[in-house]
């Protein structure tokens, strides 16, 4: 591993329909406290728009929050943009919270997401996961 | 990416290439020192405008909006909006990205090609900007943007560092910030080359137009005009409309009440800072203070290279001169001397 330190800028979007913004706001409230530098997106972004702000930011961590349950529709949508745009997801760590049934866990993992979290999770296991998961996805030590 | 990739990608108009050179430079990697040196040639082209003002006074919806005028006048934006970074975790929340379009995406700011949004933590540093800013500043210049908006921090009032990268600094104010002493302190509000009172819907805003333009009248001249002043003109001095009457050489910032979620008052914003611009370029300003500015930035350089020379060094022991000092065998200042005697032969 280059011993060089970077640090850790995570991209917390909303996609598409949906209004339920207290889950993303709270999860970026406590990255911040973590350490981390936090962009919010805001509402009701489009998958390009998340994709474009992904690669203009240089994060190292998407993650995007949906409880509209078109997760399985969005997500790989903003990973396939991200590409179009000249990024690499596979360089990100990519997240998804909020509703997800436990039984596409599998299969939206397989679509190249690395973690998801319901609601109910503690946020250190989210701020863990991130400390754990940049360093190997960049290859580069983590500054907090 | 390497630097090659970078810099030429910069060079012909790649947006994840500039992405990845402001992360190199924003964490202090060598590979941004060497990205700045060869992209240096290519820049000194863009527009650089600040903006700055307390916090909520609407400075990301002012950018938003302008970035669509500017658009619209056929001229690519670069944007830098800088939010504070916490001194206790070194986390940030950086939230101006999101007020580009705010709800209404129909502009498409976000996916523009004539557009670049970087968010940056002030990664505790006071002053209103990252440390980084206008090395970012001058990669996006490299890349080609007409117009650069530096937004900075919610400032208070003596954070002025956006004159040390903006070519024209906005400070923009709302209605009831505070009375005419607060207008007349010294600080933030002595640096706006165009002010803005934002929010102008709210009431008190032509009263702090008018404190602003006193502000700015106040001198021997301004007082002249005002001694004259007949009583029919009493009118023009209440509203504030004798202070239009004053020609003077120079530049006399204006004052531009905007709504900025409106739209209201964007374009004269945008009129007054080409007009800047212009002036800048016409009286030779422009080269003047990015001369002055540029002997600055040399100058620490040199002294940040100093210490570095100082850490590496085994030409001389600091930590014994240090030593020395503290057991007061050598004053400071002797010491340092004989530092600079060592290293610079004709000191």
């Amino acid at each position: 591993m280059e011993e060089r330190e970077k640090k850790i800028r995570v991209l917390v979007a909303k996609v598409g329909l949906d209004g339920h913004d207290r889950g993303a706001k709270v999860v970026a409230r406590f990255l911040r406290d973590a350490g981390f530098e936090v962009i919010y997106t805001g509402l009701h972004r489009t998958p390009q728009e998340v994709a474009m702000a992904a690669v203009q930011e240089d994060v190292d961590v998407v993650g995007i929050s949906l409880h509209s349950g078109a997760h399985m529709t969005l997500v790989p949508k903003v990973l396939n943009y991200i590409r179009e745009y000249g990024g690499d997801p596979d360089e990100m760590v990519v997240l998804v919270g909020g509703i997800v049934p436990e039984d596409e866990f599998d299969e939206l993992k397989a679509k190249g997401v690395d973690g998801i979290f319901i609601p109910g999770t503690p946020i250190s296991e989210i701020v863990d996961f991130i400390k754990e998961t940049v360093p190997k996805k960049k290859g580069m030590k983590v500054k907090s | 990416m390497d630097v090659d990739e970078i810099v030429e990608g910069i060079l012909s108009g790649n947006k994840r290439a500039l992405a990845r050179a402001i992360t190199f430079v924003e964490n202090e990697y060598p590979e941004g020192k060497e990205i700045l040196k060869r992209i240096f040639p290519k820049t000194g082209k863009a527009h650089v405008v600040g903006i700055t003002g307390f916090p909520g006074v609407g400075k990301s919806t002012i950018v938003s909006k302008l970035t669509q005028e500017f658009r619209s006048r056929g001229k690519t934006v670069g944007i830098v909006a800088i939010d504070p970074g916490s001194p206790f975790t070194g986390g940030a929340l950086l939230g101006d990205r999101l007020r580009m379009d705010g709800l209404d995406s129909s502009k498409k700011l976000w996916i523009d090609p004539g557009v670049f949004f970087r968010s940056m933590s002030s990664r505790g540093r006071a002053g209103g900007l990252a440390a980084k800013t206008g090395d970012a500043v001058r990669l996006m210049d490299a890349f080609g943007f007409d117009v650069i908006l530096v937004e900075t921090v919610g400032a208070g009032q003596s954070e002025v560092d956006v004159i040390e990268v903006a070519d024209t600094s906005i400070v923009a104010l709302m209605p009831e910030m505070g009375d005419d002493i607060q207008i007349n302190k010294a600080g933030i509000l002595e640096i706006g080359d165009i002010y803005v009172v934002n929010k102008a819907d709210l009431g008190g805003a032509d009263k702090t137009e008018r404190w602003i333009k006193a502000m700015l009248m106040m001198d021997q001249e301004a007082v002249e005009i005002l001694t004259k002043t007949s009583h029919a003109q009493e009118y023009e001095v209440q509203t504030g409309k004798i202070f239009d009457k004053v020609s003077r050489a120079g530049w006399v910032p204006p004052v531009i009440k905007t709504i900025a979620d409106k739209g209201e008052g964007i374009p004269e914003l945008a009129d007054a800072i080409e007009k800047h611009f212009d002036y800048l370029k016409s009286s030779g300003k422009l080269i003047e203070t990015r001369k002055q500015r540029l002997s600055r930035e040399m100058i620490e350089i040199l002294l940040q290279e100093m210490k570095n020379y100082l850490q590496r060094t085994d030409k001389i022991n600091f930590k014994e001169v240090v030593e020395k000092v503290s057991r007061n065998d050598l004053d400071p200042h002797t010491a340092v001397e004989k530092i600079m005697k060592s290293i610079l032969k004709d000191y």
